[in-house]
């Protein structure tokens, strides 16, 4: 087993599209905090702008690598889950397009094992992702920008937020969010596992998987009452950006936050079992309908 | 013609009255002032806990600066703190020596157990962007408790001070500010935040609507009169 997924590694090592995903997620990483480097106050006065006449407060500390980092997660995550069906959609559908797949599952292997080893090998190439992105946007941006208390901009049905997080308090947050996102995206990979078990190239699987989520994610923020309370949380998109639960700190009945604390733990719970089931359903099938099927490529 | 002579004595004995009353006021306000203008410059540290229904912040350790004639700065040294935009108001040398106004005395009025006279203060200047300050003064000891000021520009505001070690110069050891802010609102469609399906918890500070909001600064230490430099403003 481990020198099946050694061998896919170096599979995944060996395809230029896997440096792709890594080159854009620098080039991303980079422009923003060259922006922000350039003239984050821009952002900062339209994040303010109904308050600006009423506070004052030193917004070249706000703009710091703790605030950066959470600007990018909450940009590139919509998008990350297309780099990672690059890779997880061509796992299957690669080899069967390429010949190869037939080859494969004469060799001594079951092809549960086979499945389950593609899975981890996309997994893997998820968490790499996950931690290049970490480096280049919260390690590089601490670099560049310096840290700070953190301040958190959020909407809340009617309500609008402006949350600050303790400097020392950040860290574990982050360190949490992206444990959480490596959940959140192993669905992505387990969706185009299964997808690229019915295809023979990997085109169609990874475009089904990129439609798949944006079409959710659109019906996810579409905020119109009636689907966002019946068809909302039925959608694994719903729950992607529940690492930004991490940063919801709790506070007291005075509105002072509470350090070390969240919100609402519950509902991050409840989200990360709903991802945790989606993995299960998506790997179970990938599994059941592989072991039934012709393989004829 | 008795009637014409009696109220000529009336309007007299009346004039007499109020503008010895509006006279001691104004050498009330002067003593007042004298104090306060013994101080030149001051750096206060001490902690600010900000009370507005939108801003979640922790209380927060500051350094005040203060430099005549009106100078003063809000600085948090390890951190971010929001700072009311009118907290210059807290400089109390603004209200009393700041202009040319018409004292008025409104009579006389409790804060606590301290017995305080309320004198209006009306700007001279019909331009000027304080329209009326109301302030509580305390003759005992010639400081104010208590000042209610009303702009043009910039809504009304409040403060309130508790006094201690530092009465001889005016200065409080805590200061209770209470401004007016606007609601705040996101752009639509930016933030792209997790619902987890509760509602927000509203936590709009007692006493006050939740276009009001609170800052209560509680001064440790006071270094007066050594001088503060003009690049920290």
């Amino acid at each position: 087993m481990w020198n099946l997924l050694q061998i896919e590694l170096f599979k995944i090592s060996k395809r230029p599209r896997t440096y792709i995903a890594f080159a854009a997620i620098a080039a991303i990483v980079f422009i923003f905090q060259f922006a922000f480097k350039a003239d984050g106050q821009s952002y900062m006065n339209l994040m303010l702008q109904s308050v600006k006449d009423s506070f004052e407060f030193e917004r070249t500390k706000a703009i710091n690598g703790y605030f950066m980092c959470y600007i990018i997660l909450n940009t590139l995550l919509v998008q990350l889950p297309i780099l990672v069906a690059l890779i997880a959609a061509d796992s299957i559908s690669g080899e069967a397009n390429m010949g190869t797949l037939r080859l494969l599952i004469t060799k001594p292997i079951s092809r549960t094992q086979l499945i389950l080893v593609k899975f981890a090998a996309a997994t893997i190439f998820t968490i790499l992702l996950l931690l290049w992105m970490a480096i280049t946007s919260l390690f590089f941006s601490l670099l560049i920008f310096g840290a700070d208390d953190m301040l958190i901009f959020r909407s809340k049905g009617e309500e609008s937020q402006i949350l600050l997080i303790s400097q020392d308090d950040v860290m574990w947050r982050y360190l949490a969010a992206f444990a959480y996102a490596t959940v959140a995206l192993t669905v992505i990979a387990a969706l185009s596992l299964f997808l690229s078990i019915f295809a023979d190239n990997s085109i169609g699987p990874i475009i089904a998987t990129v439609c798949i989520v944006l079409v959710c994610t659109i019906i996810s923020n579409i905020n119109v009452p009636i689907i966002d309370k019946n068809v909302r949380p039925f959608l694994f998109t719903s729950y992607l950006v529940g690492w930004k639960g991490f940063f919801y700190i709790a506070t007291t009945d005075e509105g002072v936050p509470i350090k070390g604390s969240v919100e609402n733990w519950p509902a991050i719970r409840n989200s990360l079992s709903i991802l945790l089931l989606h993995i299960g359903v998506l790997l179970g099938a990938s599994v059941f309908i592989f072991r039934k099927k012709d393989i004829l490529s | 013609m008795h009637f014409l002579k009696y109220g000529l004595l009336l309007t007299a004995i009346f004039s007499t009255v109020v503008g010895k009353a509006q006279g001691d006021v104004a050498a009330l306000i002067q003593k007042v002032g004298a104090k306060i203008e013994r101080v030149n410059n001051y750096t206060a540290e001490g902690k600010m806990k900000t009370n507005v229904a939108f801003l979640k912040v922790p209380e927060s350790v500051v350094k005040i600066y203060f430099k005549k004639p009106n100078r003063l700065k809000i600085k948090n040294e390890k951190g971010i703190s929001f700072v009311p935009k009118g907290a210059v108001g807290i400089n109390l040398s603004n209200i009393i020596n700041g202009a040319k106004y018409t004292a008025l005395d409104a009579g006389m009025d409790k804060i606590g157990n301290t017995v305080v006279r309320v004198v209006k203060l009306l700007p001279v200047d019909d331009n000027a962007d304080i329209v009326l300050s109301t302030v509580y003064i305390d003759e005992a000891n010639l400081v104010i408790k208590k000042a209610k000021t009303t702009t043009r520009e910039n809504g009304s505001y409040q403060l309130e001070m508790t006094y201690g070690i530092y009465t001889a110069y005016g200065l409080p050891d805590k200061i209770i500010f209470t401004f007016n802010t606007k609601e705040y609102k996101l752009p639509k469609g930016i933030t792209f935040d997790f619902d987890d399906g509760t509602a927000a918890k509203k936590t709009i500070p007692q006493g006050l609507n939740k276009n009001q909001g609170q800052a209560e600064i509680t001064f440790d230490s006071y270094i007066i009169n050594k001088g503060v430099s003009d690049a920290l403003f």
